[in-house]
């Protein structure tokens, strides 16, 4: 059955193909070893800068992007970039389930024995020794170990005090503004079909959805993996197929290698986002995310709590428990 | 006298060059082997590069697929280079291309000047090894291995079953004693000639050829046969993960490496600029002679298979969601549940507080909202006091908070008019102590101020819930510290069983209690359970109260019973 969901979502891929429209397309440059960034977006200019930047700092080595009819400049400034191959695309973000569709078909073009990470333009992917390693120790590291993806759960990153306090420059580090996180207060399930874990919590959980958890949005994310053409993610990046590559936890009481993704999402930049994103109707269940988030907004809320963690760097995220060196030493 | 280099290369060609100049130059002679895999052009690059070196030589190119024949061959064939040709060589040293020196070259030559007779070789016994692979150790020996373990694995695995239901066994040849030991080693002259020079060798390589992974086998059984003065250690740093393979070394393992005063490393990461740039350049610190130790390294990488293998007990997070029953600890530290006592003294939480110096909450699973102590609305790690959310997941509640406070021990109450879904979590958990006086629940009942008929029905409710957590705690898989009370054996004596459990929260205070807790007051409370049964509630978690009277042991000191010793 999961191979049928599979194939299905691979041609789904190669259908929604046709909606996107090279802008710049310099695939041409990606070498053999090269790590990959592939990522969607919708009128993120003035994130952009800084997102290119701290993954060149990592190490990737080209970037391809998939522009959702952004009005701000964003598509002409990276198609501007020497290491970005650029794709637009007016279709329904919603109807490309969330952009995965593109995405599949890029990865499944392009990314093919490359190291792929998908992130989102307000994603920072942080791993064991980030500070002093580059991404590709890791995924030789990995290479080595017969890992074949690698877990990075979303971290909801908040400033103190109302979002809009501290304006967001272009090019700045958003967590100079966005310095604090919820440490301890994740739920985590087992999904049986799909084998992989569902993490649920955070500010967003305890600030918008105290009544209803259930609703509260996925943190799980597997955002790195050796992708092999015949791989797909079948819901944003939180599951792929084949569900081997979703046994990033151990069962048996030790711990895999795993990562963090800081999410900058709650900066100056959000409650227009929010609005704008209601209006488009284009977000997962309805936007029902997108309206609590409105209502609560409305309230001028501040995610910051006396017991909010202050970011320092990926030691402290490893022995608060929300990721894990493995055995890599 | 010197030692000479053989070094086995299949990527990073360019490292290993950089290595076998550094080498070289200090007038130790290297033979270097490349895998036949690895491409032509890439090969001759490696060649080029250090054609202006007199004594480095290249040897024939086997195909070195791990656990195969191709390795002693290649290695066969280039100490036979070696030996040959440079007869100033009394030392033979088998590396990698991915083998990094850490001290002076002069220095491992005076180490080994010191040890001219001595052979650097691990060598155990089948019988003495516990790291082997896929469990196989002396079935190494004895079984046939025509599938790759890497490619065919499944054909792999059958085979080896099918071989040992049918019993079957080659033979080892007479005089063989099979023994195992790290690929890594420094021979002598004498040895190593010994080895290849053997009139029986073509006998012993066609049967070693079958053997499963001979690079760990080969020279460590032969040795034993021709060596007098065996020092069963590799020389090369070099240690292996849980799975097996080597652990790699970064940059940032630069001081540990130098303080370790091990010769060699294995393996570095090709890209560790850092490492290679210091300890290639010829100003390494002149240390003292003295002896590798590796102790630090090995805690170091011992840490990481044991947070890979282990992990931290009570944590559950994206890369550990272990099994029910594989957690190695429900919960990251000793907690403390109390059912019934704030339901029988006045004020238990404070007075519980201060006995104990721990953290002491109200009901953390009440029905309105959790309860945390201080009647904080977040509480550590930014846990909401949402029911909602805690009975969306009871057990990441649970997990979460013992995990978040670590350090301090967490006590709550709990009581049947909670949410019960974990009792059975609890009860399998060894960090949880369980102390509960049964029927305390009808207390607050007793004092409240509601009919009659909708306190009889609660009762038997509450009553029904209390009897099933009861039988849970009486399970035989209990991991729990559990401690029951009747309500009734709890009133007659109150101090001792307090003392008991605060002695085991807090051990090293060892203070004797001075101040109990104030008893709530339960004058006529015999009558109100008379009243129960009289409407067909039959109370029986309580124990015996008399119908008429306070008390059983009718002191009723009510107020603060100060204790006297």
């Amino acid at each position: 059955m999961l191979r049928l969901a599979r194939k299905r979502w691979l041609i789904r891929a190669f259908r929604k193909r046709r909606e996107l429209r090279p802008v710049s397309d310099r695939t041409g440059q990606i070498g053999a070893d090269d790590i990959l960034v592939f990522s969607t977006l919708r009128n993120e200019r003035v994130r952009l800068p800084f997102f290119l930047n701290y993954y060149r700092e990592l190490g990737v080595n080209h970037f391809l992007m998939v522009d959702n009819d952004s009005d701000d400049g964003g598509r002409e400034y990276l198609a501007s970039q020497p290491d970005v191959s650029l794709w637009t695309t007016a279709a329904s973000y919603k109807r490309s389930r969330f952009g995965v569709d593109w995405l599949n078909w890029l990865q499944r073009k392009y990314g093919h024995e490359h190291w792929c990470l998908v992130v989102d333009p307000d994603e920072f992917f942080v791993y064991p020794f980030c500070d002093t390693r580059p991404l590709r120790a890791l995924t030789d590291w990995l290479d080595a170990s017969s890992i074949k993806s690698f877990s990075a759960m979303l971290l909801d990153m908040y400033p103190k005090g109302p979002f809009d306090s501290q304006p967001y420059r272009e090019g700045q580090d958003p967590f100079e503004i966005a310095q604090w996180f919820d440490s301890g207060n994740y739920t985590i399930e087992r999904n049986r079909k799909f084998g992989n874990l569902w993490i649920q919590g955070g500010p967003r959980a305890r600030m918008f959805f105290g009544d209803l958890p259930e609703r509260a949005p996925a943190l799980n994310k597997i955002p790195l993996v050796k992708w092999h053409r015949s791989y797909a993610y079948a819901s944003s990046t939180h599951m792929l197929l084949p569900r081997g590559l979703n046994q990033v936890y151990d069962e048996w009481g030790g711990e895999k290698a795993s990562g963090v993704l800081l999410h900058a999402k709650f900066l100056d930049t959000f409650a227009r986002k929010a609005e704008e994103e209601m209006e488009r109707k284009q977000h997962y269940a309805n936007s029902h995310e997108y309206r609590a988030y409105r209502l609560a907004m409305a309230k001028e809320p501040d995610l910051w709590c006396k017991w909010s963690e202050k970011y320092i760097n990926w030691r402290q995220l490893e022995i608060l428990g929300l990721m894990s060196k493995g055995n890599w030493a | 006298m010197t030692v000479g280099f053989i070094m086995l290369c299949h990527t990073a060609l360019d490292r290993a060059a950089q290595v076998a100049r550094h080498w070289a130059g200090h007038d130790c002679p290297v033979v270097i082997h490349v895998d036949k895999r690895v491409k032509r052009k890439a090969y001759d690059g490696l060649v080029q590069a250090l054609a202006d070196l007199p004594n480095v030589s290249f040897s024939g190119r086997h195909a070195c697929e791990w656990g195969t024949w191709g390795i002693v061959a290649a290695t066969q064939e280039a100490a036979t280079i070696m030996l040959r040709q440079f007869p100033q060589v009394r030392h033979v040293y088998l590396s990698s291309g991915s083998c990094l020196p850490l001290r002076p070259v002069a220095e491992l030559i005076r180490y080994l000047d010191e040890r001219p007779r001595t052979d650097f070789i691990e060598s155990v016994t089948t019988e003495d090894v516990g790291w082997t692979i896929g469990g196989l150790d002396v079935e190494r020996f004895t079984l046939r291995f025509p599938f790759s373990w890497r490619k065919q694995r499944r054909l792999f695995d059958s085979y080896v079953r099918l071989q040992r239901r049918l019993g079957f066994k080659r033979r080892i040849p007479a005089g063989i004693v099979p023994h195992l030991g790290s690929q890594w080693w420094c021979l002598t002259r004498q040895t190593l000639s010994a080895i290849l020079d053997n009139p029986e060798r073509n006998e012993i390589d066609s049967y070693f050829r079958r053997v499963w992974i001979p690079d760990e086998s080969y020279f460590q059984t032969l040795v034993r046969q021709v060596s007098a003065n065996v020092e069963s250690r590799s020389l090369p740093l070099s240690k292996f993960d849980f799975q097996g393979k080597p652990h790699i070394f970064y940059d940032d393992h630069l001081q540990i490496l130098r303080r370790s005063d091990c010769f060699v490393a294995r393996k570095i990461w090709p890209h560790a600029d850092r490492l290679y740039a210091t300890f290639l350049s010829d100003d390494t610190g002149n240390q003292a002679a003295a002896e590798p130790n590796p102790g630090k390294i090995d805690r170091l990488f011992a840490r990481a298979v044991e947070r890979r293998t282990k992990g931290r007990a009570g944590l559950y997070m994206q890369s550990r969601h272990p099994n029910e029953n594989w957690e190695n600890g429900r919960t990251a530290a000793p907690y403390s549940v109390f059912e019934g006592f704030s339901d029988l003294f006045e004020n238990f939480e404070t007075w519980l507080g201060k006995a104990t110096g721990t953290r002491v909450h109200g009901h953390l699973f009440a029905p309105d909202r959790v309860h945390f102590a201080g009647g904080d609305t977040v509480y550590n790690g930014a846990m909401s006091d949402s029911a909602a959310m805690r009975d969306y997941n009871p057990k990441s509640f649970l997990t979460n908070l013992i995990w978040n406070t670590r350090g301090e021990r967490q006590c709550f109450q709990f009581g049947p008019a909670d949410n019960q879904d974990l009792i059975w979590f609890m009860a399998g958990d060894s960090n949880a102590q369980i102390s509960v006086i049964s029927g305390a629940w009808a207390i607050p009942l007793f004092h409240s101020n509601r009919n009659f008929g909708e306190i009889r029905r609660e009762a038997a409710q509450l009553q029904k819930i209390e009897a099933e957590f009861l039988n849970v705690l009486r399970a035989s898989w209990v991991k729990a510290r559990v401690r029951t009370w009747t309500l009734a054996e709890f009133v007659e004596n109150p101090m001792e069983p307090l003392q008991t459990i605060v002695d085991e929260i807090s051990p090293r205070s060892l203070r004797r209690l001075t101040e109990a807790p104030r008893l709530a007051d339960l004058t006529g409370f015999g009558q109100f359970l008379q009243n129960l049964r009289n409407q067909g509630m039959q109370p029986v978690l309580m124990g015996d109260f008399p119908a008429t009277g306070g008390l059983p042991n009718t002191t009723s000191r009510r107020g603060r019973p100060y204790l006297v010793k």
